[in-house]
């Protein structure tokens, strides 16, 4: 009771990186509350799924395996968390800002009246006060977010609904494993118990997942460009810089809404976080909603001709120029240095 | 077959275009600063109930707005482009909601209009970006979700179920569920069509109550309610309003008291200056840069 839960998402039988991520934090905070740490699976055809979540550390794996589970609908899913809360009340409940985690949450608190905060870009434990009805709560979830386009960072609280729930981006915990031995108990839940057969009602009648045409999340260099690179023609000279540099092309999201690039490479609350060890932002204003996305990169580049941007404030080199200028001369210099 | 549906849209202000005086000193909203407009993802939402209504004859689009007088103007601008009519929820009471007391408020509504096949609205407001309205007032009422979705493909007459194309993580989707059911649809759908210039004319002086009884901000130039007569013969005009009461909603459920998330603190952005090298674009400097770069295999 009054654990820590996350639901694990998956992609036929295998555990998304976000999930695993989520258990890791998940971890954390229950060492840190004194409790457990608990997961959530379902699916179709989900023997042996433990092996890929136990070594993040957790102490009691919930298990629905049944015909329909997968590919995942809002109904069932919902079903099984609602029910299985009802009876185990727990504190916490983690989930990834992904299409999925975004499409259960919601339902799931809204059927048990509990709070939900989206797209949180970190989580911590403290305490709140309450100065009009005079209490004090301790150990309550602090979910953490950008706010209002980006502009403000709200800290979120839920005092008196359970549980509280929170979703998180892939790539902004960190996925670390805690014990490869580590044993924790498995529950096979009867399905039929917890979903009832009307709530099949969505069906999936044709599926197509790629994998992803880049490797943002795990690029060493990541070469970003903002509104200020004018068109995806500007773009392209990025393209250049990073296939110059076997980097990876990233975008803010007035450069995504402008269209001048795809979504899929947008960095940001609402996009990819990113952890490079070279950043270089091109255009790029830098609204709380961007740097959410990569200000933990180690160097970090800023090329703009205001030299007021905002971003300039957390760069490392600052170059005050068009990137029309510079982006050519980078290619150029870089060319001539490594000849 | 004719159908019947909702668009939930909002009233947001535009977050998008956040100028420099947008923050007050004291690091709040400033929310004079920043333009009022339709929520971007809303608009394809209405897109998506409009193309069914040319699809399908006797199709009704009602708009289902909540927010305080001024957001009448989401009905007018829905009207503009061809929706049927639209009523605003409006009410002290619900102020300061969260999503789950927005959603309470908004499956009140609907349970009050009753008949219904589609409730359809964007995925999230640029405001919040929680995208969870939809989903919750999916669940207040029962009824199946369709999220992100793309576009609609096809509504079969017989078994009154519906098509859609939807994003997932990584690829697409199509799946198919039964109405009455709740779908929210996203940005990268297709755009809403313009204003209809006969509907603009028709209804550039429908208001609500509210409007009506201040000098509207539609049309600043005239003293309040400049044709009373208008309104008595063309019933169309007024916009309808409903407080709590006229949706049978439970105060507590409603506004700040029906909201468990709780705002705990807000700051402003200040981000701890780094040291930094500021260059400039010539030559020397870039080639400088790169250098010390690869010097120290930053690169390369």
């Amino acid at each position: 009771m009054n654990n820590v839960f996350v639901y694990c998402e998956l992609e036929g039988t295998t555990v998304a990186d976000v999930s695993l991520e989520l258990l890791t934090k998940g971890r954390k905070l229950a060492n840190q509350l004194n409790c457990s740490l608990e997961a959530i699976v379902a699916g179709t055809g989900l023997d042996g799924i433990e092996k890929q979540v136990m070594p993040y550390g957790v102490d009691k794996l919930h298990v629905f395996d049944a015909e329909g589970l997968f590919p995942y609908t809002s109904m069932p899913h919902a079903s099984i968390l609602i029910n299985l809360f009802k009876e185990e009340k727990p504190q916490i409940c983690l989930m990834g800002a992904t299409v999925i985690g975004r499409d259960l949450g919601p339902r799931v608190s809204s059927a048990l009246t509990s709070g939900l905060t989206a797209d949180c870009t970190s989580l911590e434990i403290g305490s709140h006060e309450d100065k009009k009805v005079g209490k004090t709560y301790e150990n309550l979830l602090y979910q953490i977010r950008p706010a209002f386009g980006g502009n403000i960072v709200a800290t979120i609280v839920n005092p008196e609904h359970r549980p509280q729930m929170a979703t998180v981006r892939e790539g902004v915990m960190k996925k670390e494993i805690c014990d490869e031995n580590y044993k924790g108990e498995v529950v096979k839940h009867d399905v039929a118990k917890y979903v009832p057969g009307t709530d099949f009602v969505v069906k999936v009648i044709d599926r197509h997942v790629e994998k992803a045409k880049h490797n943002l999340k795990g690029a060493a260099i990541v070469v970003a460009g903002g509104y200020g690179m004018g068109s995806k023609e500007g773009f392209d000279k990025l393209f250049e810089l990073a296939k110059e540099l076997h980097a990876e092309v990233g975008a803010s999201r007035a450069a995504v809404d402008a269209g001048f690039c795809d979504h899929d490479r947008q960095i940001g609350q609402t996009g990819l976080t990113v952890h490079p060890k070279l950043y270089i932002a091109c255009g790029i204003s830098g609204q709380i909603q961007h740097i959410a996305g990569m200000q933990d990169a180690g160097i970090i580049i800023s090329i703009n001709n205001d030299e007021n941007a905002p971003i300039n404030k957390i760069a490392d080199y600052v170059i005050n120029g068009t990137v029309e200028e510079v982006i050519p001369k980078m290619i150029k210099y870089y060319k001539k240095n490594t000849k | 077959m004719s159908l019947k549906i909702i668009v939930l849209a909002k009233q947001v202000p535009d977050t998008r275009n956040v100028g420099k005086d947008a923050m007050k000193e004291d690091g709040t909203v400033n929310r004079a600063a920043l333009p009022a407009i339709f929520n971007p993802e809303d608009l394809n939402a209405l897109e998506q109930a409009l193309r069914l209504k040319d699809a399908f004859p006797g199709t009704t689009v009602t708009v289902l707005t909540m927010g305080p007088g001024r957001a009448a103007e989401i009905i007018r601008e829905g009207l503009y482009r061809g929706a049927d009519g639209g009523y605003l929820l409006t009410d002290r009471a619900f102020a300061g909601a969260d999503t789950l007391a927005t959603s309470y408020a908004l499956a009140t509504a609907v349970k009050k209009i009753k008949d219904y096949d589609i409730i359809i609205g964007g995925r999230q407001a640029i405001d919040g970006d929680t995208a969870q309205v939809g989903p919750q007032v999916a669940e207040k009422l029962g009824l199946p979700q369709i999220t992100y979705a793309e576009e609609i493909l096809n509504v079969d007459e017989k078994s009154r179920h519906i098509t859609v194309k939807r994003h997932i993580d990584g690829g697409v989707e199509t799946v198919e569920g039964p109405m009455p059911i709740v779908i929210t649809v996203n940005g990268s759908a297709a755009p809403c069509r313009p204003r209809n210039a006969k509907f603009v004319m028709k209804y550039k002086r429908a208001l609500g109550a509210q409007e009506k009884a201040a000098a509207p901000a539609c049309h600043p130039d005239q003293a309040p309610l400049a044709f009373p007569e208008l309104y008595e013969k063309h019933p169309y005009l007024n916009i309808q309003e409903w407080s709590v009461a006229d949706v049978n909603g439970d105060l507590n459920q409603c506004g700040l008291s029906g909201s468990p998330t709780k705002v705990k603190s807000i700051e402003n952005i200040v981000f701890q200056a780094k040291e930094s090298k500021t260059l400039t674009g010539s030559d020397q400097d870039v080639e400088g840069l790169i250098v010390e770069l690869l010097a120290n295999h930053t690169i390369g």
